[in-house]
C-alpha cells in the first residue's frame, strides 16, 4: 500500500510540474529583465500618463508626415464629383509603378474586387461580401480621380484605405485599377495608351529642342 | 396470377414520389417565384453591397420595400436616384437625408423586368430561423487534445498495471497460504540503502551520474530562460488567423500594412477591422464544436470589436465611445536587439511564414520561432541575397563575389553577421 501511495505522489508531482512548465499562456522569465525591457516607451505599450494608458496615439493634430501633400477634396458628394472631374494621376506611368500597383492591389483590393477587377474576389465567392461591382460597371464609370478619392475616404460599404496605404501606393493602385477596367471592357490597356502618348510628347519635346538647337 | 399486378411496383412508387416532391417544392417556392430566383441573383450582384433584407446596411433594409413605395417611383429611383432627388421629389429627398446623404449608384442597366424580379425577391416572407440540429461532437483532430488523450491513456494503463500487479501478488500469497505452504516471513536483513551507502565504488559512480544528469537538465533549463517559443497568450478578443488568413486568404500585409515600410509590423488599428466587419456582423463559417468555437462564440467576439470601436450595428453608425483593446504582445525581442520588418519583407522579400510559421493555420496565435540570436544567424548564413535587378549594388556585389569566390552571396558574406548590424 505504501508503495502505491509513493507511486501516486510521484505521478501527481510530475503532472503538476509538467503542466507548470508547459503553460504557454504566460511569458517565460528572463535572465536580466532590465536588459530585456526597454527604458523608453515600447511600441503599443501600456503606460501610466497616456490617455487611456495607450502608448499608441494619433499624431498631434496638424502634424504632417514627411512628403505628405494635403488632399484638398472633401469627403462629401461635391468633393467626390470634383475629384472625379479634376484629379489626375501625378506620377508617371512606368513599369515599376505598374508592377507595384499590381502587388498592392493584390494585397488590399483583390480579396473583394477580384484579381481581374470583376468583383469576384474570394470574400465575394465565399459570400462574406455581396454585390461588389466590376470596375467596368456602367452606372459608376470610374475615373482616376474617382478611384483615388474612394480609396482615400471609402464609399458606402468600402472603408477608407488611407491608414494602410501612402499617397504613392494609392496612385499606383489606381493605375492598376484603370488597366483592369480597360481589360474588362476589352479595350487596349490604359497604361499602354498612356505610355504611347508620353512617348509622343517626349518626341515632340526633343523635336522642339532639336529645332531650337538648330535655330541657334 | 395476382402477383403480376405489382410487377412494376417500384417504378410506380418512384413516379408517385417524384410527383410528390415536385408539388412540395412548388409549394415551398410559391407560385410565380421563378421571378424571385432571378431577382435573388440580381439582388446579390447589384444591391447586396449596401442593402440587406432585414437589417439596415448603408442603405435601408429592403424586405417588403414595395409596400412603402409604388412601383413607378422605385423604377425611377433605382435607375437614377440623383436625378429624382434633384427633381425635388419629397420621398427621395427624405430618404437621401435619412441615410446621411450617401448616394445610391444609378443602375441604368437594369430593366423594369429586372427590378420587378428584385422586388419579387424582396417580397418573399422572412424565413423561419432554422432549428439547428443538436451539435454532433465530431473530433476535428486538434493536435493538443489528441496528445493529451494519449498521455491520459498511458497514465491509465500504467495505473491499471500497478493495481493488477499488487492484486496478483496478494492473491498469490493467499493461494500459497491456503495450499498450506508457509510463506516465509521476511528476514530482517540489512536495508538496501545501508548496503548501498557502504559500497564506496557504487556511491562514487552514482554521484558522478547524478551530477552529470543534473548538469544536463540544468543546462537545458537555463538555455530556455528568456525564450518564449510557443507563447500563446489569451487575447482580449479571440482573433482567428485561421479564419482570416487561412479560409478567407486575406494577405498578411492587408492588416499588418506597416510591415512593408516600417520597423514594426503594426497591430492593425480597429478601423482596419471595420473595413470588413462593418458588413460582416456574424460568423457563418465552419464550427469547431470540440473546442467550443461555435457561431455564438465568434459572434460574441465580433460584438466585442463593435463595443471597442464604438459601432452601433443596428443604426450602422459610430457612437464615438471607444475603448482600447489591450492586445497582448507575443513576439518580443530584447531591448538590445534591432530588428526591422521592412528590411526583411520588402527588401529581402521573405515570406512572413518563414519566421512566424503557419499563421494561416493558427486558431490561436503563438510564437513559432525561438527568436534567439543563433536562430537569426543560422538564417543569415544560409540565405542567399537576391542579386537580380539590383543595379545600385551591382559593383559591390561583383567585388564581394570575387573576394569570397562564390556565385551567390549569403547575407553573412554581405555583413549580416556583424555585431553592429543588430546591436547598437
Amino acid at each position: 500500500m505504501k508503495r502505491l501511495a509513493n507511486i501516486g505522489i510521484t505521478l501527481i508531482v510530475t503532472i503538476v510540474m509538467v503542466s507548470c512548465w508547459t503553460d504557454n499562456k504566460k511569458p517565460n522569465f528572463q535572465y536580466m529583465p532590465n536588459m530585456y525591457e526597454p527604458v523608453g516607451y515600447k511600441t503599443y505599450g501600456e503606460y501610466i500618463g497616456f490617455p487611456r494608458e495607450m502608448e499608441a496615439m494619433l499624431p498631434v493634430s496638424g502634424s504632417i508626415p514627411r512628403g505628405w501633400i494635403p488632399y484638398g477634396y472633401k469627403n462629401t458628394l461635391e468633393g467626390k464629383i470634383l475629384a472625379t472631374q479634376e484629379l489626375k494621376i501625378p506620377i508617371k506611368v512606368t513599369e515599376d509603378n505598374l508592377s507595384k500597383g499590381k502587388e498592392l492591389y493584390t494585397i488590399f483590393c483583390s480579396v473583394c474586387h477580384g484579381d481581374k477587377g470583376d468583383g469576384q474576389g474570394i470574400l465575394v465567392k465565399r459570400e462574406k461580401f455581396l454585390g461588389i461591382p466590376g470596375f467596368n460597371d456602367q452606372g459608376r464609370n470610374i475615373t482616376e480621380g474617382d478611384i483615388y478619392h474612394v480609396m482615400m475616404y471609402g464609399l458606402n460599404s468600402m472603408g477608407s484605405y488611407a491608414s494602410q496605404t501612402s499617397e504613392e501606393d494609392r496612385w499606383q493602385i489606381a493605375m492598376h485599377v484603370l488597366d483592369l477596367k480597360s481589360n474588362l471592357n476589352g479595350e487596349p490597356l490604359w497604361s499602354s495608351i498612356q505610355k504611347k502618348s508620353a512617348d509622343n510628347e517626349e518626341v515632340i519635346v526633343s523635336d522642339e529642342k532639336n529645332a531650337s538647337n538648330e535655330a541657334h | 396470377m395476382k402477383k403480376v399486378n405489382y410487377h412494376n411496383l417500384s417504378s410506380q412508387v418512384s413516379i408517385i414520389l417524384l410527383v410528390l416532391t415536385l408539388t412540395i417544392s412548388n409549394v415551398t417556392l410559391g407560385q410565380g417565384n421563378t421571378d424571385a430566383v432571378a431577382g435573388e441573383s440580381l439582388f446579390k450582384s447589384n444591391c447586396a453591397a449596401c442593402h440587406k433584407l432585414d437589417k439596415r446596411g448603408v442603405g435601408p433594409a429592403l424586405r417588403n420595400v414595395d409596400e412603402k413605395y409604388d412601383r413607378e417611383w422605385l423604377y425611377k429611383w433605382i435607375k437614377n436616384s440623383q436625378g429624382l432627388i434633384k427633381s425635388g421629389d419629397s420621398k427621395a429627398v427624405a430618404i437621401f437625408k435619412e441615410y446621411n446623404n450617401s448616394v445610391m449608384t444609378s443602375f441604368p442597366g437594369l430593366s423594369n423586368e429586372d427590378i420587378d424580379n428584385i422586388i419579387a425577391y424582396t417580397s418573399l416572407p422572412k424565413p423561419e430561423p432554422k432549428v439547428t440540429a443538436a451539435p454532433v461532437a465530431v473530433s476535428n483532430g486538434d493536435d493538443g487534445t489528441i496528445q493529451n488523450m494519449v498521455l491520459a491513456g498511458f497514465v491509465l494503463v500504467f495505473l491499471l498495471l500497478v493495481v493488477m500487479f499488487s492484486l496478483v501478488t496478494r492473491s498469490l500469497t493467499k493461494l500459497s497460504q491456503t495450499n498450506g505452504e508457509e510463506v516465509e516471513p521476511e528476514e530482517s536483513r540489512m536495508p538496501l540503502w545501508k548496503a548501498f551507502a557502504q559500497n564506496q565504488f557504487l556511491m562514487l559512480v552514482s554521484a558522478i551520474m547524478l551530477l552529470l544528469v543534473s548538469a544536463y537538465f540544468m543546462y537545458g533549463f537555463f538555455m530556455q530562460v528568456g525564450i518564449d517559443q510557443g507563447y500563446a497568450p489569451v487575447q482580449p478578443i479571440h482573433y482567428s488567423h485561421k479564419i482570416h488568413a487561412g479560409a478567407n486568404k486575406i494577405d498578411c500585409n492587408y492588416c499588418h500594412s506597416s510591415a512593408r515600410k516600417s520597423k514594426h509590423s503594426g497591430i492593425p488599428s480597429l478601423n482596419v477591422c471595420m473595413n470588413c466587419h462593418k458588413n460582416i456582423s456574424e460568423y457563418n463559417g465552419e464550427e469547431d464544436l470540440v473546442n467550443g468555437y461555435t457561431k455564438e462564440f465568434y459572434d460574441k467576439e465580433i460584438a466585442k470589436l463593435y463595443d471597442a470601436v464604438g459601432w452601433d450595428d443596428a443604426m450602422q453608425s459610430y457612437t464615438g465611445e471607444e475603448k482600447p483593446v489591450k492586445w497582448v504582445r507575443i513576439h518580443n525581442l530584447p531591448d538590445f536587439v534591432y530588428f526591422n520588418h521592412s528590411q526583411h519583407v520588402t527588401v529581402a522579400g521573405i515570406d512572413c511564414q518563414k519566421c512566424h510559421g503557419p499563421v494561416e493555420e493558427m486558431e490561436i496565435m503563438y510564437q513559432y520561432s525561438s527568436l534567439t540570436m543563433g536562430w537569426c544567424i543560422d538564417c543569415h548564413r544560409e540565405t542567399n541575397v537576391d542579386l537580380e535587378n539590383n543595379e545600385y549594388y551591382e559593383k559591390i556585389h561583383e567585388e564581394l563575389s570575387k573576394k569570397y569566390n562564390v556565385d551567390k552571396l549569403t547575407i553573412a558574406e554581405l555583413g549580416g553577421l556583424e555585431c553592429g548590424k543588430c546591436h547598437y
